[in-house]
């Protein structure tokens, strides 16, 4: 049980000090995705597959491994 | 001690041809394959080098003699099986065609002969498209589910010690697959385990973990296990075991890739030397699986066997520091050196931003990636979660066509840059005996009759035939061959030179 503790006590602690030094840097790779994923969204129509309906009813794979 | 880890990944693809009725998926895997075969970067026809399945014994089980009622793996020996010279297995494995990357020594290898297999899928669609008429078109998948309840896999293997207990490595690598997935998992839309509608849960992280339904067996097409016992090392069976893994997810992303092989690289090595004191027992390992695949807010509390309850997060971050603490006390060499050090790092700020805001890991981890996209698309255009289109979204984001890839249009991180992949669609590694294997290959093919993980069978124009073990996964290297292969002018002189 001790060792259980532990496992909780370590998460917390590590990512209190991270959170700190790296969230602005983050939050603008954030923004920058975004704006990405906006313009993606923008054209994505043209590549997407014509049928969605029939794409995915046809999309049939048998079990492998 | 902890042994040199070798790692390897099997890719088994999706395939499609469209432009035809009733497309047989068998056929369709083999004229993908024999086109790639019939260019100038595939070994060619004339000189075409088959598998030996001399030494092939899928059913061995790892826990003693087969169980009755398992199912070992066929091994089908009649269809299309090539050896390439990057040292890679290409062949049709059931109704698929999969790609076994060659033996590597780390982390960022793996990434990069993942890729390299990626390159020559794509190459195959492009060779077949002059084979087809010019209304049908082969396309493949980099997924694993169709969304219709069969699922195809991404195996990982590790080669460990013999020595190893086997109930050890069950507990803490079970651990490590069901919370791993927080950062491995490749997304989708719906659910497909039994007994669940398909509205109930509208994304989730992985494309495996709804078709696992035991702990431990030797299965892999039916009630799949989280801890296959498949027992066949392909390397000195005295020495090695090689764990085959069947629960992960096929991803797209690099860092996801690395990720997925490079702690996982540390956690056995940690059990290997015993270094994981704290055992971390699932009161039921197939549901807590489904739990973290099912759970977006990677907060929920599994239940543990002693009543006690830990999330996915949690159990990270604990394997994360017991790696960081081996890597500081007993170095990196058992995980091929810096690339290690680069897994941890990344593995830290992974679990720090999983756990701060998981949607700034678009890009490194294919299900932040995937839903980003797919969200944002429902948001748009104000669609429910069951709409037809999100679910072809879902699927297109695996296709490898570049033009096609939702994937490639998305804004994503690379370890490995084409550049650098495409040379290993060609070249072994060097730093395994897939080396030995891929350039003996290049060199002599004609020469070979066929070839295997861990042996070679030459035809040097005198009966009988030679073969050469390559039973030791870290031999047969360009430190230890790369002479040797230069100064001998036939494969003749080779095997003599071998013999003493």
């Amino acid at each position: 049980m001790a060792e259980r503790e532990q496992i909780k006590r370590s998460a917390p602690t590590e990512s209190d000090e991270v959170v700190e030094d790296e969230a602005p840097a983050s939050s603008d790779t954030g923004e920058k995705l975004k704006s990405e994923l906006d313009d993606l969204l923008d054209e994505i129509d043209e590549v997407l597959e014509t049928n969605a309906e029939d794409f995915v009813k046809s999309y049939i794979q048998k079990g492998g491994e | 001690m902890a042994i040199k880890k070798t790692f390897g990944l099997e890719t088994e693809y999706g395939i499609v041809l469209r432009g035809a009725d009733d497309g047989n998926p068998i056929a369709a895997s083999s004229l993908l394959i024999n086109a790639y075969l019939s260019t100038s970067e595939g070994n060619g026809p004339p000189r075409r080098v088959g598998w030996d399945f001399e030494d092939e014994m899928p059913g061995n089980d790892a826990r003693g003699p087969t169980p009755l009622g398992a199912m070992p793996p066929e091994v089908e020996t009649h269809l299309v099986n090539a050896v390439l010279t990057n040292g890679a297995r290409y062949y049709v494995d059931h109704a698929h065609p999969e790609m076994s990357s060659p033996e590597v020594a780390d982390a960022l290898s793996a990434v990069l002969y993942d890729r390299a297999g990626d390159l020559i899928a794509i190459e195959s669609m492009t060779a077949a498209r002059s084979l087809l008429p010019p209304d049908q078109q082969l396309v493949v998948y980099k997924n694993n589910s169709d969304g219709k309840g069969n699922s195809y896999g991404c195996h990982e293997n590790y080669l460990m010690d013999r020595t190893c207990p086997f109930g050890r490595i069950v507990v803490h690598a079970t651990a490590h697959f069901i919370t791993r997935q927080i950062f491995t998992g490749a997304g989708k839309v719906g659910v497909e385990a039994m007994g669940r509608a398909n509205d109930e849960v509208a994304f989730q992280l992985t494309q495996r973990a709804d078709f696992f339904e035991e702990e431990v067996g030797l299965e892999t097409t039916l009630k799949r296990p989280i801890i296959n016992t498949r027992d066949e090392p392909h390397a000195d069976p005295q020495k090695y075991r090689r764990l085959h893994v069947i629960v992960g997810d096929a991803n797209l992303c690099q860092v996801a890739t690395f990720l997925k092989v490079g702690t996982t690289g540390f956690v056995l090595t940690l059990i290997e030397d015993d270094l994981l004191p704290t055992e971390i027992r699932f009161a039921n390992p197939v549901e807590a699986l489904r739990e973290v695949s099912h759970d977006l807010s990677l907060s929920v509390p599994l239940r543990l066997d002693d009543g006690s309850s830990v999330t996915a997060l949690e159990v990270q971050w604990e394997l994360y520091e017991r790696s960081r603490k081996y890597a500081e006390e007993r170095g990196t060499e058992a995980l091929g050196g810096d690339p290690a050090l680069l897994v941890l790092d990344r593995w830290e700020q992974v679990l720090t931003d999983l756990e701060r805001d998981p949607m700034s890991l678009a890009g490194q981890v294919d299900w932040v990636t995937k839903y980003q996209l797919l969200a944002g698309y429902r948001e748009r255009h104000q669609l429910a979660w069951d709409d037809a289109r999100l679910a072809a979204m879902g699927i297109q984001y695996h296709d490898l066509r570049p033009e096609k890839s939702l994937f490639e249009r998305l804004p994503h991180e690379r370890l490995v840059d084409d550049a650098a992949a495409r040379p290993a669609m060609v070249d072994p590694p060097l730093d395994t005996r897939a080396y030995f294997r891929g350039e003996c290959l290049k060199r002599w093919s004609g020469s070979i009759v066929a070839a295997n993980w861990d042996s070679m069978v030459f035809d040097v124009g005198e009966d009988p035939l030679r073969r050469v073990p390559m039973m030791e996964p870290t031999r047969g290297t360009e430190a230890h061959v790369g002479t040797l292969l230069d100064e001998c002018q036939t494969p003749a002189e080779l095997i003599d030179r071998l013999q003493h």
